[in-house]
């Protein structure tokens, strides 16, 4: 990792350009407000230094709302544009394009552990390929930590009880910090890591390398070590709503309200069902809060993912950034 | 004037007597009262960061361990945002001044004013015995589920110190309010109050209406980590983005407590050693109101990664940039007092003018993180830091030492010596730059806040930091030696060394306890200095007494 002495972090994703050049931008305002007004006071002071000769009749009274006037407007104006350029860009930062590849991120006290759909598992490291479109799904075991890698400019706080996310797109390769950037307990200031973005070819190789059990195998594992085929692909048992096609399907609840089946929802019903019902169905399926961690989540998700829809529904809504989660049938 | 005698008797030696001080319902001594608790709890607060400062000298953790650098670093934080900066100007200047410059005997409520003493010290005490039992070790933020659940540290205990001393604050604010509105001397119209008035009339309507909410928080805190109620957490069907909610809607207000009154202090000074009137009083005055009112409506820009909405955080961008706008006025407004005056560099003077550059600074800063796309890369690392630090010290902390030294004459009828302000006001301002720029460096380049052990490539800046703190640490004990030594040693002030206008100029120093032998009368505008020529005839009613 480059350690040699810096004043900006090296630019190492596709939005660290961009940050920069806001930051320059509002580097050379303030620099040009701090020296006019450092210079007007010494120039003052010194001018008009007591006892000195010089002319300090009063002004006319006019150029008073001039004055007013113009240090209102001008610096509203500039705020404004810090406020339009820097929401434009939080946008970007905060819109993934539609084909990333997809990486689970679980945030415990005090250490990542990084979950790839083949399977690779990671604890503080993510290796990443050069020149595409990474998205992390995030959450934390515990409490609030934050992901954050200063040479990519981006950072979001992970929490508890839900995802967030958080894309980039890495630009060079080579080896980048990784920090948590919210104060999370006793060793806080360790829960640091690395970021590995390789080129292709190199990328590959790592993804080869040791046996792997993919994300959606461990889900279909679980699916069936919970017994959740029971209620859920029983056809002699219609009383739960069947879960093939499930991701990405429109959901109308028993409320009358609809949504898309994405990751939040699957998580949310797996360990709270009772708080979105699919209309036309009773509150029965119990929770397994305790039973499934959510390195389990994950994995029953990818799973989820996987299931083609049955002949006679609905193709699943187009949701952007489903990644390149092979699609097996794994159940006849 | 005749400046050879103290008064034969005045606030301080009415009575002598232990209970005439710890009962006294007096403004003044119950700000005196204040200065000294709140200088005990400055240097505790000083203490801890000296202690971390050493610790960051070296990337590893050599000094402690991380369960100790978590509570040195969380008792800094809690100590110096509650048990000092919030009450500071307001309790000791705010509660000596605000009665004698409207022309008033004391506050509205003096009896509720020794109260609020009593429960800012009753929260004190509860926050020592959270210190020496232990410690807190969740940050001043207080951050759930971590507060709640998770940390295994004295945050019951810490949290009931904060919130009884929260009504100390809101009690004081109460108090001036009422003061304002109804006790002002005969011709003292709005637009004739000092713009101090105006500052601490400011802050008190975030008090009133910002502490409260903070109380109940706490008590939420306690709930949830004292009985298991789930409000923040989870595990226990709570939501941890409430807590930061919660917790910013008054925090955020707060850091405008702490900078409105340093703003006030500042509007005295310049003019008093410009010779000028105050450039655009009106334009000042109604600012600190707007920045009252809009503090309330930004407290989102602390949690623009948090999981808060993306629109969210695009309106408390655009009204955090909004709320810069009438401090920005404040600044061009004191610097134009300066054009055409006469001034001089006494002690007070030098932290006025170095609050202007450092608070200039700080403000800019602000609008870094206010800016969205910039505040991912910086939140939560040294950059806010440094921003923070520009304005509570380079901004709260000068002008409390400028007014301290300002009025020091009024409230003990002595001169400190000024060749000794001067230095220190010097010392201060190189210590406290050194300090804390490289932290914008540190900030940028990655380094996060709270870290114990960080990367060996910030070494260089993190030495820098600490070696400017031991600069501003020598800054702030030289006035501690000098202002006592002054207590027993110093020249004889007299009432209006500064020659300054403003009613509590008129009377004696030290003022007697009921201030005026007469309900004033006021026929002027604030800042009534005459009108200067450059003329040689006018400088001599302008000598200083400590030149």
């Amino acid at each position: 990792m480059d350690t040699s002495f810096r004043l900006f972090p090296e630019q190492a994703s596709t939005a660290a350009a961009q940050v920069d050049r806001l930051y320059i931008f509002l580097l050379a305002v303030a620099t040009f407000f701090t020296l006019l007004i450092f210079v007007l006071i010494v120039y003052f002071v010194f001018k008009y230094r007591r006892g000195a000769r010089v002319d300090r009749t009063a002004s006319p009274g006019r150029r008073f709302w001039i004055l007013e006037l113009t240090w209102t407007l001008i610096p509203l104006g500039l705020t404004m544009i810090m406020f339009g350029w820097g929401a434009e860009l939080f946008f970007k930062l905060h819109h993934p394009p539609p084909d990333c590849i997809e990486i689970n991120v679980l945030a415990k006290q005090w250490m990542w552990k990084i979950q790839h759909a083949h399977g690779k598992q990671e604890i503080n490291a993510l290796h990443i390929p050069v020149d595409k479109p990474v998205k992390l799904r995030m959450i934390s075991e515990d409490v609030i930590h934050s992901f954050y890698v200063p040479n990519f400019r981006v950072k979001q706080d992970v929490l508890p009880g839900r995802y967030t996310t958080l894309w980039f797109q890495p630009t060079k390769a080579g080896r980048y910090h990784l920090f948590c950037a919210e104060y999370c307990g006793t060793s806080h200031s360790r829960m640091i890591g690395e970021i590995v973005v390789q080129e292709q070819v190199e990328y590959a190789n790592w993804l080869q390398g040791g046996a792997n059990v993919s994300q959606e195998a461990a889900g279909l594992k679980l699916f069936e070590q919970f017994r959740c085929a029971t209620c859920h692909d029983n056809p002699a048992n219609p009383r739960c709503p069947p879960l093939r096609g499930v991701f990405g399907r429109a959901v109308t609840l028993n409320n009358g309200g609809t949504l898309t089946a994405d990751e939040s929802y699957l998580r949310e019903s797996i360990l709270d069902p009772t708080a979105k019902i699919v209309a036309g169905y009773q509150p029965i399926m119990p929770t397994y809060k305790g039973q499934i961690g959510e390195e389990g989540i994950f994995q029953l998700i990818a799973y989820l993912k996987s299931l083609q829809p049955p002949r006679d529904m609905p193709p699943p809504s187009q949701t952007p950034g489903r990644g390149s989660s092979t699609k097996t049938d794994l159940k006849p | 004037m005749s400046k050879g005698e103290l008064p034969k008797r005045h606030y301080l030696n009415a009575n002598y007597n232990v209970w005439s001080w710890l009962l006294s319902t007096d403004h003044k001594r119950i700000a005196v009262l204040y200065m000294i608790s709140l200088t005990m709890f400055f240097f505790v607060g000083g203490a801890a960061a000296i202690l971390f400062r050493l610790e960051l000298m070296t990337p590893q953790g050599d000094l402690v361990i991380s369960e100790t650098y978590n509570r040195l670093f969380t008792l800094h934080g809690v100590v110096m945002v509650f048990f000092f900066l919030i009450p500071s100007i307001p309790a000791v200047l705010g509660n000596f001044l605000l009665p004698m410059m409207i022309g008033a005997r004391d506050l509205a409520f003096p009896r509720l004013n020794l109260l609020s003493w009593y429960l800012f010290m009753a929260g004190g005490v509860l926050a020592i015995a959270a210190i020496v039992g232990g410690g807190v070790d969740t940050g001043w933020t207080f951050y759930t589920p971590y507060s709640t659940t998770y940390a295994n540290s004295q945050v019951m205990a810490m949290a009931l110190g904060i919130f009884v001393a929260g009504f100390s604050s809101i009690l004081t604010g109460l108090n001036f309010i009422v003061t304002t509105h109804t006790m002002r001397a005969p011709g003292m119209t709005w637009l004739r109050l000092p713009l101090f008035v105006w500052g601490q009339y400011a802050t008190s309507i975030i008090f009133v209406l910002g502490t409260p909410v903070l109380a109940i928080t706490l008590m939420l805190i306690a709930l949830e980590r004292g009985l298991g109620i789930g409000i923040f957490d989870p595990k226990l069907g709570g939501d941890p983005l409430l807590f930061q909610h919660l917790f910013w809607f008054y925090s955020h207000p707060a850091v405008y407590i702490m900078v409105l009154p340093t703003m006030a202090v500042i509007s005295e000074i310049v003019p008093c050693f410009a010779r000028k009137r105050i450039f655009g009083y009106s334009f000042i005055a109604f600012s600190s109101v707007a920045i009252a009112v809009l503090s309330f409506l930004v407290w989102g820009h602390h949690m623009f990664v948090s999981g808060q909405s993306l629109y969210a955080g695009l309106v408390f961008s655009f009204f955090s940039m909004l709320v810069a706008i009438p401090s920005a006025v404040k600044v061009f407004n004191w610097t134009a007092t300066l054009y055409k005056g006469s001034i001089s560099l006494e002690t007070p003077m030098l932290y006025a003018l170095g609050f202007i550059g450092l608070f200039t600074v700080g403000g800019l800063t602000g609008l870094f993180l206010a800016t969205t796309a910039i505040d991912v890369h910086v939140h939560d690392t040294y950059f806010i830091v440094a921003h923070f630090h520009y304005i509570m010290v380079g901004g709260a902390v000068m002008g409390y030492l400028g007014g301290i030294h300002f009025w020091w004459p009024k409230m003990t009828g002595r001169m400190y010596p000024e060749m000794w302000g001067r230095v220190s006001a010097v010392i201060v301002f190189v210590g406290f730059n050194l300090t804390f720029f490289p932290q914008f460096l540190l900030g940028y380049l990655g380094m996060p806040r709270r870290y114990h052990v960080y990367a060996e490539e910030f070494q260089i800046l993190n030495v820098m930091s600490s070696a400017g703190a031991s600069i501003l640490g020598l800054g702030y004990l030289i006035p501690l030696a000098y202002l006592l030594w002054s207590l027993k040693y110093g020249e004889i002030a007299g009432p209006n060394p500064w020659r300054a206008t403003g009613l509590e100029w008129t009377t004696p120093s030290p003022p007697p306890t009921f201030n005026f032998d007469q309900t004033p009368i006021v026929t002027e505008e604030a800042y009534a200095y005459p009108p200067l020529t450059g003329a040689p005839a006018d400088e001599k009613q302008f000598e200083s007494v400590a030149s």
